[in-house]
């Protein structure tokens, strides 16, 4: 498979080299000659010093037949117009960006990226997991953002104390999965009663999936910790 | 009309002029305060010194009741990217980008981009006091290709947006 890198920093770097390890091969485009020298040490001659945003570098790295596209560089704007260009200007088939602000996801997606990488995020979901809070984990993405796989702690107070699955009505597209009691993880039975420190792992479609597995599995404590 | 300007160098800081002088509410962007220099002591405006492509910024400064929103920053990418969170995230009607770049400018412009490129206007302006033909896509700024429904579903590729010339005041 034929990969292009846009930005060797860290993440670039890393990356690159883990795929070229796994057997792909690949181009960096860094704009920076004094990064670009320092990579091609490292990694070999797999470093194009050329800014990955002009259309014309992104043609001489092969754009046109390269299967995956991944912009990394550390800055958002630079990062969508590296997947547009490779998107709509060279039909690459798969287009993947890192975000810093994670609030420019929605935007990304939006506008066409195909994945998104969001370091931010995901450094947020883990504080979030460390601190006891009452509010939806945020575990992962799935279908493109669509939809959102949550974690949920049942607390005292909890509105869902004592209910079963069948009790609580849930939008279509969200659903309850997996429990996790004590050192126990189990899969959510219609009989299933949910008691204080249970933790659900369910999947929330869009915002309305997400506000209702809220109320009907938190209630309205204050959050401690917020995403946003 | 209202109008936000992001990127308050000789470009927009003049567009901001000419449009406050003309009646409009302009609200102008720039990350640098140093930038608002170039702006007349009475701008009839409103400088605000920030982050123009972060999105909380345009919320805070109402980007989605501005009738125009032109991004003018030195930098091609932050303008495509500003533009294109003002058309899809606050569905303005009227979007400019100032896309240096040409290969980037034609190919936001098949996006829906309206766009406005430096160097194809200044060659063709050279070009033309050479004595040679006029450069048919280089008469000022390049409408977008296609009409652009904001609404559209996460599908969307692209972006389009309708682009009339402004008013004069009279």
């Amino acid at each position: 498979m034929y990969i292009i890198v846009v930005g060797g920093g860290k993440v670039g770097y890393y990356l690159a080299k883990e795929l070229l390890e796994a057997g792909h091969e690949l181009v960096i485009l860094e704009k920076n000659a004094g990064r670009a020298r320092q990579i091609a040490d490292e990694l070999g001659s797999i470093v194009l010093n050329r800014d990955g945003c002009e259309g014309k570098y992104l043609a001489e790295a092969g754009a046109n037949r390269a299967s995956i596209i991944c912009a990394v560089t550390g800055d958002d704007d630079d990062n969508l117009v590296v997947c547009q260009m490779a998107k709509h200007h060279f039909d690459v088939p798969r287009t993947i960006a890192r975000v810093n602000n994670p609030r420019n996801e929605d935007l990304f997606h939006h506008l066409g990226v195909d994945e998104i990488i969001s370091p931010t995020r995901m450094a947020l979901a883990s504080i979030e997991q460390d601190i006891p809070v009452h509010e939806l984990l945020h575990l992962a993405q799935l279908k493109g953002g669509e939809m959102e796989l949550v974690e949920a702690q049942i607390a005292e107070g909890s509105p869902a104390l004592g209910r079963k699955p069948t009790d609580i009505n849930l939008p279509e597209g969200s659903s309850l999965f997996l429990l996790l009691r004590g050192n126990n993880v189990q899969p959510v039975r219609p009989d299933t009663v949910f008691q204080a420190g249970d933790k659900v792992l369910a999947v929330a479609k869009g915002e309305t999936g997400e506000d209702v597995l809220r109320r009907e599995l938190i209630g309205d404590n204050e959050p401690v910790v917020s995403a946003s | 009309m209202r109008a936000v300007i992001v990127g308050c160098g000789r470009v927009g800081a003049g567009l901001a002029e000419r449009l406050a002088r003309a009646g409009h509410e302009v609200t102008i962007i720039d990350l640098n305060s140093d930038a608002f220099s170039r702006l007349e002591p009475d701008f009839p405006g409103q400088a605000i010194r920030a982050d123009g492509t972060d999105e909380d910024v345009l919320r805070r400064v109402g980007t989605d009741t501005a009738d125009w929103f032109y991004a003018l920053t030195e930098g091609d990418n932050r303008n495509a990217f500003a533009a294109q969170m003002a058309a899809e995230s606050f569905g303005v009607d009227n979007v400019v980008a100032k896309i240096n770049d040409p290969v980037r400018a034609e190919a936001y412009t098949d996006l829906g981009i309206a766009t406005i490129c430096r160097t194809r206007l200044l060659v063709d302006a050279l070009a033309r006091y050479s004595g040679l033909p006029a450069d048919p896509g280089a008469d000022g700024v390049r409408r977008a290709d296609r009409p652009h429904d904001h609404h559209a579903p996460s599908t969307v590729t692209g972006l389009g947006n309708r682009v009339e010339p402004v008013q004069q005041e009279s």
